[in-house]
Protein backbone atom coordinates (compact mmCIF):
# COMPACT_ATOMS: atom_id res chain seq x y z
CA UNK A 1 0.00 0.00 0.00
CA UNK A 2 1.27 3.33 -1.09
CA UNK A 3 0.49 6.56 0.04
CA UNK A 4 0.62 9.53 -2.20
CA UNK A 5 0.49 13.34 -1.37
CA UNK A 6 -0.97 15.36 -4.20
CA UNK A 7 -0.43 18.90 -4.26
CA UNK A 8 -2.85 21.82 -5.11
CA UNK A 9 -2.01 22.45 -8.89
CA UNK A 10 -2.65 26.29 -8.48
CA UNK A 11 -2.77 28.57 -5.66
CA UNK A 12 -6.75 29.77 -4.83
CA UNK A 13 -9.51 28.82 -2.67
CA UNK A 14 -10.24 25.27 -2.79
CA UNK A 15 -13.68 24.35 -3.06
CA UNK A 16 -14.71 20.40 -2.38
CA UNK A 17 -18.16 20.60 -4.24
CA UNK A 18 -19.83 22.76 -7.23
CA UNK A 19 -21.80 24.82 -5.47
CA UNK A 20 -22.31 25.44 -1.44
CA UNK A 21 -25.52 23.25 -1.53
CA UNK A 22 -24.03 20.30 -3.66
CA UNK A 23 -22.24 17.13 -2.02
CA UNK A 24 -18.39 16.86 -1.89
CA UNK A 25 -16.89 15.53 -5.61
CA UNK A 26 -15.22 13.31 -3.10
CA UNK A 27 -15.15 12.45 0.66
CA UNK A 28 -12.54 10.09 2.94
CA UNK A 29 -12.30 6.23 1.57
CA UNK A 30 -14.10 6.73 -2.14
CA UNK A 31 -12.41 5.08 -4.93
CA UNK A 32 -11.24 7.81 -7.17
CA UNK A 33 -10.53 6.80 -10.83
CA UNK A 34 -8.13 8.98 -13.32
CA UNK A 35 -9.84 11.73 -14.56
CA UNK A 36 -12.31 12.49 -11.72
CA UNK A 37 -13.01 15.54 -10.13
CA UNK A 38 -11.79 15.84 -6.73
CA UNK A 39 -12.54 19.81 -5.74
CA UNK A 40 -12.64 22.99 -7.77
CA UNK A 41 -9.48 26.06 -6.96
CA UNK A 42 -10.56 29.37 -7.53
CA UNK A 43 -7.90 31.86 -8.61
CA UNK A 44 -9.42 35.13 -8.91
CA UNK A 45 -12.86 34.59 -9.72
CA UNK A 46 -12.13 31.61 -12.39
CA UNK A 47 -12.43 28.16 -11.11
CA UNK A 48 -10.41 25.28 -12.44
CA UNK A 49 -11.25 22.03 -11.69
CA UNK A 50 -8.79 19.28 -9.64
CA UNK A 51 -8.67 16.12 -11.93
CA UNK A 52 -6.89 13.30 -10.31
CA UNK A 53 -4.02 11.71 -12.46
CA UNK A 54 -4.25 8.26 -11.07
CA UNK A 55 -6.91 6.07 -9.73
CA UNK A 56 -6.57 4.87 -5.82
CA UNK A 57 -8.55 5.72 -2.65
CA UNK A 58 -9.08 9.25 -1.44
CA UNK A 59 -7.57 8.57 2.00
CA UNK A 60 -7.80 12.65 3.66
CA UNK A 61 -7.66 15.88 2.78
CA UNK A 62 -5.00 18.08 4.07
CA UNK A 63 -7.51 21.02 3.71
CA UNK A 64 -11.50 22.06 4.31
CA UNK A 65 -13.25 23.41 1.84
CA UNK A 66 -12.59 27.39 0.97
CA UNK A 67 -9.38 27.18 2.84
CA UNK A 68 -6.76 29.13 0.78
CA UNK A 69 -3.95 27.02 -0.61
CA UNK A 70 -0.61 27.68 -2.19
CA UNK A 71 0.07 25.63 -5.59
CA UNK A 72 2.41 23.03 -4.04
CA UNK A 73 0.54 22.50 -0.91
CA UNK A 74 -0.29 19.28 -0.15
CA UNK A 75 -3.92 18.65 -1.00
CA UNK A 76 -5.11 15.07 -0.07
CA UNK A 77 -3.42 11.35 0.28
CA UNK A 78 -3.88 8.82 -2.18
CA UNK A 79 -3.77 5.13 -1.61
CA UNK A 80 -2.70 3.59 -4.71
CA UNK A 81 -3.05 0.06 -3.38
CA UNK B 1 -20.30 65.86 11.74
CA UNK B 2 -16.68 66.31 10.77
CA UNK B 3 -15.31 62.57 10.02
CA UNK B 4 -11.92 62.61 11.76
CA UNK B 5 -11.00 59.15 11.09
CA UNK B 6 -12.28 56.70 7.77
CA UNK B 7 -12.20 52.48 8.14
CA UNK B 8 -11.36 51.77 4.64
CA UNK B 9 -13.47 48.64 3.74
CA UNK B 10 -11.93 47.49 0.74
CA UNK B 11 -8.32 46.57 -0.96
CA UNK B 12 -6.14 46.89 -3.69
CA UNK B 13 -6.00 50.30 -5.97
CA UNK B 14 -9.55 51.79 -4.68
CA UNK B 15 -8.03 51.56 -0.79
CA UNK B 16 -4.41 53.37 -1.69
CA UNK B 17 -7.24 55.96 -3.96
CA UNK B 18 -9.50 56.52 -0.93
CA UNK B 19 -6.19 56.57 1.37
CA UNK B 20 -4.86 59.59 -0.68
CA UNK B 21 -8.23 61.39 -0.77
CA UNK B 22 -8.87 61.25 3.09
CA UNK B 23 -4.74 62.39 3.88
CA UNK B 24 -5.33 65.34 1.48
CA UNK B 25 -8.45 66.03 3.77
CA UNK B 26 -6.43 65.60 6.39
CA UNK B 27 -8.82 62.76 7.86
CA UNK B 28 -7.17 59.76 9.14
CA UNK B 29 -7.39 56.33 7.58
CA UNK B 30 -7.29 52.25 9.23
CA UNK B 31 -7.50 50.11 6.58
CA UNK B 32 -9.11 46.38 6.73
CA UNK B 33 -6.60 43.54 5.72
CA UNK B 34 -7.57 39.89 5.41
CA UNK B 35 -4.90 37.70 5.98
CA UNK B 36 -3.79 37.37 2.28
CA UNK B 37 -3.63 41.16 2.01
CA UNK B 38 -0.91 42.02 4.91
CA UNK B 39 1.86 42.99 2.13
CA UNK B 40 -0.40 44.65 0.18
CA UNK B 41 0.22 48.59 -0.93
CA UNK B 42 -2.94 50.49 1.15
CA UNK B 43 -1.47 48.56 4.49
CA UNK B 44 1.45 50.69 4.10
CA UNK B 45 -0.16 53.59 3.12
CA UNK B 46 -2.89 53.87 5.94
CA UNK B 47 -2.19 55.13 9.27
CA UNK B 48 -3.07 51.90 10.90
CA UNK B 49 -4.28 48.61 9.46
CA UNK B 50 -6.27 45.73 11.17
CA UNK B 51 -6.68 42.56 10.38
CA UNK B 52 -10.30 41.44 9.43
CA UNK B 53 -10.27 37.60 8.76
CA UNK B 54 -9.43 35.13 6.80
CA UNK B 55 -7.98 35.47 2.81
CA UNK B 56 -11.87 34.17 1.51
CA UNK B 57 -13.53 37.53 0.96
CA UNK B 58 -17.00 35.94 2.30
CA UNK B 59 -14.55 35.73 5.73
CA UNK B 60 -12.86 38.95 5.80
CA UNK B 61 -13.96 41.52 3.69
CA UNK B 62 -17.82 40.72 3.53
CA UNK B 63 -17.76 40.00 6.97
CA UNK B 64 -19.94 43.07 7.85
CA UNK B 65 -20.13 42.37 11.54
CA UNK B 66 -16.07 42.30 11.45
CA UNK B 67 -15.73 44.99 9.18
CA UNK B 68 -17.90 47.20 11.80
CA UNK B 69 -16.39 45.41 14.68
CA UNK B 70 -12.71 46.55 13.87
CA UNK B 71 -14.51 50.12 12.71
CA UNK B 72 -15.98 50.89 15.92
CA UNK B 73 -12.79 49.35 18.07
CA UNK B 74 -10.05 51.77 16.26
CA UNK B 75 -11.77 54.78 16.78
CA UNK B 76 -12.95 55.50 13.56
CA UNK B 77 -16.25 57.82 13.02
CA UNK B 78 -16.53 56.97 8.83
CA UNK B 79 -16.34 53.46 6.94
CA UNK B 80 -15.56 54.10 3.20
CA UNK B 81 -16.86 50.73 1.14
CA UNK B 82 -14.91 51.61 -2.45
CA UNK B 83 -16.36 49.52 -5.06
CA UNK B 84 -17.64 45.85 -4.78
CA UNK B 85 -17.59 43.93 -1.45
CA UNK B 86 -19.78 46.04 0.63
CA UNK B 87 -20.42 48.84 -1.31
CA UNK B 88 -23.79 48.29 -2.34
CA UNK B 89 -24.86 46.16 0.72
CA UNK B 90 -27.51 48.22 1.99
CA UNK B 91 -27.88 46.23 5.28
CA UNK B 92 -24.01 46.89 5.91
CA UNK B 93 -24.72 50.61 5.28
CA UNK B 94 -27.74 50.27 7.93
CA UNK B 95 -25.69 49.19 10.16
CA UNK B 96 -22.81 51.39 10.07
CA UNK B 97 -25.54 54.37 10.05
CA UNK B 98 -27.34 52.73 13.49
CA UNK B 99 -23.77 52.47 15.29
CA UNK B 100 -23.58 56.37 14.88
CA UNK B 101 -20.92 55.86 12.17
CA UNK B 102 -20.77 57.66 8.79
CA UNK B 103 -21.34 55.75 5.70
CA UNK B 104 -19.59 57.46 2.96
CA UNK B 105 -22.22 57.12 0.13
CA UNK B 106 -25.76 57.30 0.01
CA UNK B 107 -28.78 55.76 2.71
CA UNK B 108 -29.11 52.41 3.37
CA UNK B 109 -32.53 52.92 2.02
CA UNK B 110 -31.37 54.36 -1.40
CA UNK B 111 -28.39 51.39 -1.85
CA UNK B 112 -31.95 49.30 -1.23
CA UNK B 113 -33.95 50.97 -3.68
CA UNK B 114 -31.89 51.36 -6.48
CA UNK B 115 -30.33 47.78 -5.99
CA UNK B 116 -33.44 46.32 -7.37
CA UNK B 117 -33.66 47.08 -11.20
CA UNK B 118 -37.15 46.48 -11.46
CA UNK B 119 -37.41 49.20 -8.84
CA UNK B 120 -34.56 51.56 -10.22
CA UNK B 121 -36.57 51.07 -13.58
CA UNK B 122 -39.84 52.65 -12.15
CA UNK B 123 -38.00 55.26 -9.97
CA UNK B 124 -36.60 56.57 -13.73
CA UNK B 125 -39.74 55.99 -15.52
CA UNK B 126 -41.39 58.59 -12.56
CA UNK B 127 -38.30 61.24 -12.57
CA UNK B 128 -39.47 61.10 -16.89
CA UNK B 129 -35.91 58.70 -17.67
CA UNK B 130 -36.71 56.84 -20.36
CA UNK B 131 -36.00 53.27 -19.63
CA UNK B 132 -35.56 50.21 -22.44
CA UNK B 133 -39.12 49.49 -23.98
CA UNK B 134 -39.96 46.39 -21.19
CA UNK B 135 -41.97 44.95 -18.99
CA UNK B 136 -42.96 47.24 -15.70
CA UNK B 137 -40.84 45.48 -12.95
CA UNK B 138 -41.22 41.71 -12.33
CA UNK B 139 -42.74 39.33 -15.12
CA UNK B 140 -44.84 37.22 -12.61
CA UNK B 141 -45.62 34.24 -15.13
CA UNK B 142 -44.37 33.12 -18.43
CA UNK B 143 -48.19 34.29 -20.58
CA UNK B 144 -47.41 37.86 -19.06
CA UNK B 145 -43.90 37.70 -20.38
CA UNK B 146 -45.02 36.72 -24.04
CA UNK B 147 -47.98 39.63 -23.87
CA UNK B 148 -45.22 42.40 -22.90
CA UNK B 149 -42.69 40.74 -25.80
CA UNK B 150 -44.93 40.75 -28.19
CA UNK B 151 -46.20 44.36 -27.43
CA UNK B 152 -42.47 45.54 -27.31
CA UNK B 153 -41.08 43.42 -30.14
CA UNK B 154 -38.27 40.58 -30.35
CA UNK B 155 -35.13 40.32 -29.69
CA UNK B 156 -36.45 40.79 -25.95
CA UNK B 157 -34.02 40.31 -23.51
CA UNK B 158 -34.30 38.52 -20.12
CA UNK B 159 -32.92 39.92 -17.10
CA UNK B 160 -32.38 39.32 -13.36
CA UNK B 161 -33.92 41.38 -11.12
CA UNK B 162 -31.10 40.97 -8.79
CA UNK B 163 -28.84 40.55 -11.24
CA UNK B 164 -24.76 41.86 -12.33
CA UNK B 165 -21.66 40.77 -13.90
CA UNK B 166 -24.13 39.48 -17.01
CA UNK B 167 -25.72 36.79 -15.21
CA UNK B 168 -28.99 36.05 -15.55
CA UNK B 169 -29.05 37.34 -18.99
CA UNK B 170 -31.18 35.33 -21.86
CA UNK B 171 -31.64 37.12 -25.37
CA UNK B 172 -35.20 35.61 -26.94
CA UNK B 173 -35.97 36.02 -30.79
CA UNK B 174 -39.04 33.96 -30.77
CA UNK B 175 -41.55 33.68 -28.82
CA UNK B 176 -40.68 29.59 -28.59
CA UNK B 177 -37.00 30.82 -27.18
CA UNK B 178 -38.93 32.80 -24.32
CA UNK B 179 -40.72 29.54 -23.31
CA UNK B 180 -37.40 28.02 -23.25
CA UNK B 181 -35.12 30.48 -21.81
CA UNK B 182 -37.33 32.14 -19.07
CA UNK B 183 -36.94 29.08 -16.42
CA UNK B 184 -33.35 28.99 -17.27
CA UNK B 185 -32.58 32.64 -16.65
CA UNK B 186 -35.07 32.34 -13.50
CA UNK B 187 -32.92 29.52 -12.20
CA UNK B 188 -29.33 30.46 -12.55
CA UNK B 189 -30.75 34.19 -11.26
CA UNK B 190 -31.98 32.25 -8.30
CA UNK B 191 -28.75 30.25 -7.90
CA UNK B 192 -26.43 33.22 -7.78
CA UNK B 193 -28.49 36.09 -6.46
CA UNK B 194 -30.78 34.06 -3.99
CA UNK B 195 -33.60 35.39 -6.10
CA UNK B 196 -35.07 34.37 -9.58
CA UNK B 197 -37.09 37.41 -10.29
CA UNK B 198 -36.68 38.92 -13.88
CA UNK B 199 -37.97 41.50 -16.26
CA UNK B 200 -37.79 41.98 -19.68
CA UNK B 201 -36.34 44.34 -22.13
CA UNK B 202 -36.34 45.30 -25.50
CA UNK B 203 -32.50 44.22 -27.12
CA UNK B 204 -31.18 46.75 -29.01
CA UNK B 205 -28.47 45.42 -31.50
CA UNK B 206 -25.22 46.87 -31.52
CA UNK B 207 -25.62 49.27 -28.13
CA UNK B 208 -23.54 51.41 -26.59
CA UNK B 209 -22.89 51.67 -22.76
CA UNK B 210 -23.04 55.14 -21.92
CA UNK B 211 -22.96 56.50 -18.45
CA UNK B 212 -23.37 59.45 -16.25
CA UNK B 213 -21.48 60.54 -13.11
CA UNK B 214 -23.55 62.60 -10.80
CA UNK B 215 -22.62 64.08 -7.23
CA UNK B 216 -25.34 64.84 -4.97
CA UNK B 217 -25.35 66.13 -0.87
CA UNK B 218 -28.75 64.70 -0.10
CA UNK B 219 -30.34 67.98 -1.69
CA UNK B 220 -28.44 69.25 -4.70
CA UNK B 221 -27.12 66.95 -7.21
CA UNK B 222 -24.80 68.31 -10.03
CA UNK B 223 -23.57 65.91 -12.97
CA UNK B 224 -19.75 65.14 -14.18
CA UNK B 225 -20.39 64.38 -17.66
CA UNK B 226 -20.32 61.05 -18.71
CA UNK B 227 -18.32 57.80 -19.77
CA UNK B 228 -18.85 55.44 -22.66
CA UNK B 229 -17.56 51.83 -21.18
CA UNK B 230 -18.54 49.52 -24.57
CA UNK B 231 -15.68 47.94 -24.88
CA UNK B 232 -16.39 44.66 -22.65
CA UNK B 233 -15.28 41.07 -22.41
CA UNK B 234 -18.11 39.22 -21.37
CA UNK B 235 -19.92 42.33 -19.85
CA UNK B 236 -16.93 43.42 -18.34
CA UNK B 237 -15.52 46.64 -18.72
CA UNK B 238 -12.27 46.65 -19.98
CA UNK B 239 -11.47 50.39 -21.41
CA UNK B 240 -13.49 53.57 -20.65
CA UNK B 241 -13.48 56.64 -21.85
CA UNK B 242 -14.82 60.15 -21.17
CA UNK B 243 -16.76 62.28 -22.45
CA UNK B 244 -18.64 59.68 -24.84
CA UNK B 245 -17.32 60.53 -28.57
CA UNK B 246 -20.82 58.77 -30.03
CA UNK B 247 -22.97 61.63 -28.50
CA UNK B 248 -24.01 64.79 -29.58
CA UNK B 249 -23.69 68.28 -27.40
CA UNK B 250 -27.41 68.41 -27.41
CA UNK B 251 -28.06 64.33 -26.96
CA UNK B 252 -25.14 64.78 -24.52
CA UNK B 253 -26.89 67.84 -22.58
CA UNK B 254 -30.33 65.73 -22.45
CA UNK B 255 -28.69 62.55 -20.96
CA UNK B 256 -27.09 64.45 -17.98
CA UNK B 257 -30.08 66.46 -17.55
CA UNK B 258 -31.61 62.97 -17.17
CA UNK B 259 -29.55 61.63 -14.53
CA UNK B 260 -29.73 64.87 -12.31
CA UNK B 261 -33.44 64.13 -12.33
CA UNK B 262 -33.50 60.97 -11.36
CA UNK B 263 -30.78 61.54 -8.62
CA UNK B 264 -32.18 64.30 -7.40
CA UNK B 265 -35.79 62.11 -6.97
CA UNK B 266 -34.10 60.01 -4.32
CA UNK B 267 -32.80 62.43 -2.65
CA UNK B 268 -29.19 61.35 -3.77
CA UNK B 269 -26.22 61.64 -1.45
CA UNK B 270 -22.62 60.94 -2.34
CA UNK B 271 -20.99 59.75 -5.61
CA UNK B 272 -23.41 57.67 -7.94
CA UNK B 273 -23.43 56.06 -11.72
CA UNK B 274 -26.58 55.90 -14.12
CA UNK B 275 -25.96 53.44 -16.88
CA UNK B 276 -27.40 54.20 -20.35
CA UNK B 277 -27.40 51.78 -23.14
CA UNK B 278 -27.39 54.70 -26.00
CA UNK B 279 -28.92 53.21 -29.57
CA UNK B 280 -26.48 54.89 -31.93
CA UNK B 281 -28.64 54.46 -34.67
CA UNK B 282 -31.86 56.00 -33.51
CA UNK B 283 -29.83 58.48 -31.07
CA UNK B 284 -31.98 56.89 -28.50
CA UNK B 285 -30.58 56.44 -24.83
CA UNK B 286 -32.45 54.52 -22.09
CA UNK B 287 -32.06 54.23 -17.90
CA UNK B 288 -30.70 50.79 -17.14
CA UNK B 289 -29.62 50.16 -13.58
CA UNK B 290 -27.87 52.85 -11.39
CA UNK B 291 -24.65 52.28 -9.30
CA UNK B 292 -24.95 53.48 -5.95
CA UNK B 293 -20.75 53.72 -5.23
CA UNK B 294 -17.84 55.11 -6.87
CA UNK B 295 -16.63 53.50 -9.74
CA UNK B 296 -13.67 51.70 -11.12
CA UNK B 297 -13.80 54.13 -14.11
CA UNK B 298 -14.38 57.24 -12.28
CA UNK B 299 -10.78 58.43 -12.94
CA UNK B 300 -11.90 59.41 -16.81
CA UNK B 301 -14.29 61.76 -15.73
CA UNK B 302 -12.35 63.55 -12.89
CA UNK B 303 -9.85 63.80 -15.79
CA UNK B 304 -12.26 65.51 -17.79
CA UNK B 305 -13.82 68.03 -15.19
CA UNK B 306 -10.81 68.42 -12.28
CA UNK B 307 -13.38 66.91 -9.82
CA UNK B 308 -11.84 64.71 -7.19
CA UNK B 309 -14.83 62.32 -7.25
CA UNK B 310 -13.76 60.26 -3.80
CA UNK B 311 -12.56 63.73 -1.90
CA UNK B 312 -15.88 65.63 -2.58
CA UNK B 313 -17.82 62.08 -2.02
CA UNK B 314 -15.94 61.78 1.82
CA UNK B 315 -17.21 65.85 2.28
CA UNK B 316 -20.50 65.60 1.46
CA UNK B 317 -20.89 62.08 3.89
CA UNK B 318 -19.89 64.59 6.66
CA UNK B 319 -22.72 66.88 6.20
CA UNK B 320 -20.94 69.39 3.95
CA UNK B 321 -22.62 71.10 1.04
CA UNK B 322 -21.62 70.08 -2.60
CA UNK B 323 -18.03 72.42 -3.20
CA UNK B 324 -19.72 73.35 -6.76
CA UNK B 325 -22.35 73.93 -8.51
CA UNK B 326 -23.09 72.56 -11.97
CA UNK B 327 -22.19 75.68 -13.61
CA UNK B 328 -19.14 75.09 -12.45
CA UNK B 329 -18.48 72.46 -13.86
CA UNK B 330 -16.56 72.15 -16.90
CA UNK B 331 -16.03 69.59 -19.50
CA UNK B 332 -12.54 70.03 -21.32
CA UNK B 333 -10.64 67.18 -23.22
CA UNK B 334 -10.81 63.57 -23.69
CA UNK B 335 -9.72 61.10 -21.02
CA UNK B 336 -8.94 57.11 -21.43
CA UNK B 337 -8.69 54.44 -18.65
CA UNK B 338 -7.43 50.74 -19.65
CA UNK B 339 -7.99 48.26 -16.52
CA UNK B 340 -4.62 46.66 -16.14
CA UNK B 341 -5.48 43.13 -15.07
CA UNK B 342 -3.24 39.94 -14.27
CA UNK B 343 -4.57 37.67 -17.12
CA UNK B 344 -2.83 36.49 -19.99
CA UNK B 345 -4.44 37.90 -23.17
CA UNK B 346 -2.65 35.07 -24.99
CA UNK B 347 -4.40 32.12 -22.86
CA UNK B 348 -7.67 32.35 -23.16
CA UNK B 349 -6.97 35.57 -20.35
CA UNK B 350 -6.17 33.29 -17.77
CA UNK B 351 -5.57 34.57 -14.57
CA UNK B 352 -2.38 34.75 -13.16
CA UNK B 353 -1.33 35.81 -9.62
CA UNK B 354 2.43 35.74 -9.09
CA UNK B 355 4.92 38.19 -8.08
CA UNK B 356 5.84 41.49 -9.60
CA UNK B 357 9.74 41.18 -10.11
CA UNK B 358 9.79 44.54 -11.62
CA UNK B 359 7.93 47.42 -12.80
CA UNK B 360 8.36 51.04 -14.52
CA UNK B 361 5.45 53.01 -14.35
CA UNK B 362 4.69 55.30 -17.54
CA UNK B 363 4.60 59.66 -16.67
CA UNK B 364 4.56 62.57 -18.35
CA UNK B 365 2.10 64.87 -18.81
CA UNK B 366 -1.20 63.64 -18.96
CA UNK B 367 -0.77 60.13 -17.44
CA UNK B 368 -1.75 58.98 -14.39
CA UNK B 369 -1.66 55.45 -12.92
CA UNK B 370 -3.81 54.61 -10.02
CA UNK B 371 -2.26 51.24 -8.70
CA UNK B 372 -1.63 48.59 -6.41
CA UNK B 373 1.54 47.26 -7.18
CA UNK B 374 4.94 47.94 -6.02
CA UNK B 375 7.82 46.01 -6.99
CA UNK B 376 8.39 42.75 -4.72
CA UNK B 377 4.27 42.83 -4.43
CA UNK B 378 2.85 39.13 -4.77
CA UNK B 379 -0.62 39.67 -6.05
CA UNK B 380 -2.73 37.14 -4.42
CA UNK B 381 -4.91 34.56 -6.13
CA UNK B 382 -7.67 35.15 -4.22
CA UNK B 383 -9.72 38.46 -5.08
CA UNK B 384 -10.42 40.18 -8.83
CA UNK B 385 -7.61 40.54 -11.29
CA UNK B 386 -7.40 44.36 -11.20
CA UNK B 387 -3.84 45.38 -10.82
CA UNK B 388 -4.15 49.17 -11.52
CA UNK B 389 -5.78 51.59 -13.97
CA UNK B 390 -3.75 53.50 -16.29
CA UNK B 391 -5.69 56.81 -17.59
CA UNK B 392 -4.57 59.69 -20.19
CA UNK B 393 -5.81 62.68 -20.78
CA UNK B 394 -5.34 65.01 -23.87
CA UNK B 395 -6.89 68.07 -25.52
CA UNK B 396 -8.91 65.52 -28.10
CA UNK B 397 -9.55 61.99 -28.54
CA UNK B 398 -6.84 61.49 -31.06
CA UNK B 399 -4.34 62.84 -29.40
CA UNK B 400 -5.28 60.49 -26.56
CA UNK B 401 -5.25 57.75 -28.17
CA UNK B 402 -1.89 58.74 -28.95
CA UNK B 403 -1.14 59.02 -25.37
CA UNK B 404 -2.34 56.06 -24.54
CA UNK B 405 0.06 54.11 -27.11
CA UNK B 406 3.05 55.86 -25.62
CA UNK B 407 2.13 55.08 -21.76
CA UNK B 408 1.66 51.68 -22.54
CA UNK B 409 5.11 51.35 -23.87
CA UNK B 410 6.67 53.00 -21.14
CA UNK B 411 4.43 50.26 -18.64
CA UNK B 412 6.71 47.30 -17.83
CA UNK B 413 5.39 44.97 -15.20
CA UNK B 414 7.00 41.89 -15.09
CA UNK B 415 6.61 38.65 -13.06
CA UNK B 416 3.10 38.00 -14.36
CA UNK B 417 1.40 38.52 -17.41
CA UNK B 418 -0.60 41.76 -18.03
CA UNK B 419 -3.30 42.93 -20.45
CA UNK B 420 -1.35 45.57 -21.12
CA UNK B 421 -0.70 44.35 -24.92
CA UNK B 422 -4.44 43.72 -25.18
CA UNK B 423 -4.57 47.49 -24.92
CA UNK B 424 -1.49 48.39 -26.97
CA UNK B 425 -3.34 46.59 -29.43
CA UNK B 426 -6.60 48.29 -29.58
CA UNK B 427 -5.59 51.86 -29.02
CA UNK B 428 -3.84 50.93 -32.63
CA UNK B 429 -6.57 49.37 -34.05
CA UNK B 430 -8.65 51.71 -36.90
CA UNK B 431 -12.18 50.60 -35.23
CA UNK B 432 -10.84 51.82 -32.36
CA UNK B 433 -9.61 54.96 -33.76
CA UNK B 434 -12.89 55.72 -35.52
CA UNK B 435 -14.94 55.16 -32.36
CA UNK B 436 -16.97 52.95 -34.28
CA UNK B 437 -17.41 50.29 -31.47
CA UNK B 438 -20.62 48.28 -29.32
CA UNK B 439 -20.68 46.41 -26.30
CA UNK B 440 -20.33 43.27 -28.32
CA UNK B 441 -17.58 44.76 -30.62
CA UNK B 442 -14.07 43.10 -28.61
CA UNK B 443 -15.40 39.51 -28.42
CA UNK B 444 -16.01 39.97 -32.32
CA UNK B 445 -12.47 41.50 -33.00
CA UNK B 446 -10.60 39.22 -30.23
CA UNK B 447 -11.73 36.11 -31.86
CA UNK B 448 -10.26 38.03 -35.41
CA UNK B 449 -7.06 39.35 -33.62
CA UNK B 450 -5.83 36.67 -31.10
CA UNK B 451 -2.85 38.32 -29.01
CA UNK B 452 0.55 36.21 -29.48
CA UNK B 453 2.37 34.66 -26.38
CA UNK B 454 5.01 37.35 -27.19
CA UNK B 455 2.51 39.95 -26.52
CA UNK B 456 0.66 38.59 -23.62
CA UNK B 457 3.40 37.28 -21.33
CA UNK B 458 6.00 39.14 -19.17
CA UNK B 459 9.62 39.08 -20.69
CA UNK B 460 12.21 37.59 -18.67
CA UNK B 461 14.35 39.76 -16.48
CA UNK B 462 17.61 40.08 -17.80
CA UNK B 463 20.52 40.28 -15.74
Amino acid sequence: MAIKTIQAPLPGTFYRSSAPDKPPFKTEGDKVAAGDTIGLIEVMKTFSPVVAEEAGTLVAFHVDNEDAVMAGQPLYDLDEG
Amino acid sequence: MTIRRIFVANRGEIAVRIIRAARELGIGTVQAYSAADRDMLAVRLADTAVPVGPAHAKKSYLNKDAMLKAAIEHGCDAVHPGYGFLSENADFAGMVEDAGLVFIGPKAETIRAMGDKATARIMAARAGVPTVPGSEGRIEDPGEALRIAESIGYPVMIKASAGGGGRGIRVAASPADLDRLIPQASAEALAAFGDGGLYLERFVPRARHVEVQILGDGENVIHAYERECSLQRHRQKVWEEAPAACLSPAVREELCASAVRLAKSVSYRGAGTLEYLYDADRGDFFFIEMNTRIQVEHPVSEMITGIDLVREMIRVAGGEKLSLSQDQVRLGGHAIEVRINAEDPAMGFRPAPGTISALSVPGGMGVRFDTMLYQGYSVPPFYDSLLGKLIVWDTDRPAALRRLARALDELKVEGVPTTAALHRALAGDPQIQAGDVHTRWLEGWLETNPLTPEQGSPLPLTA
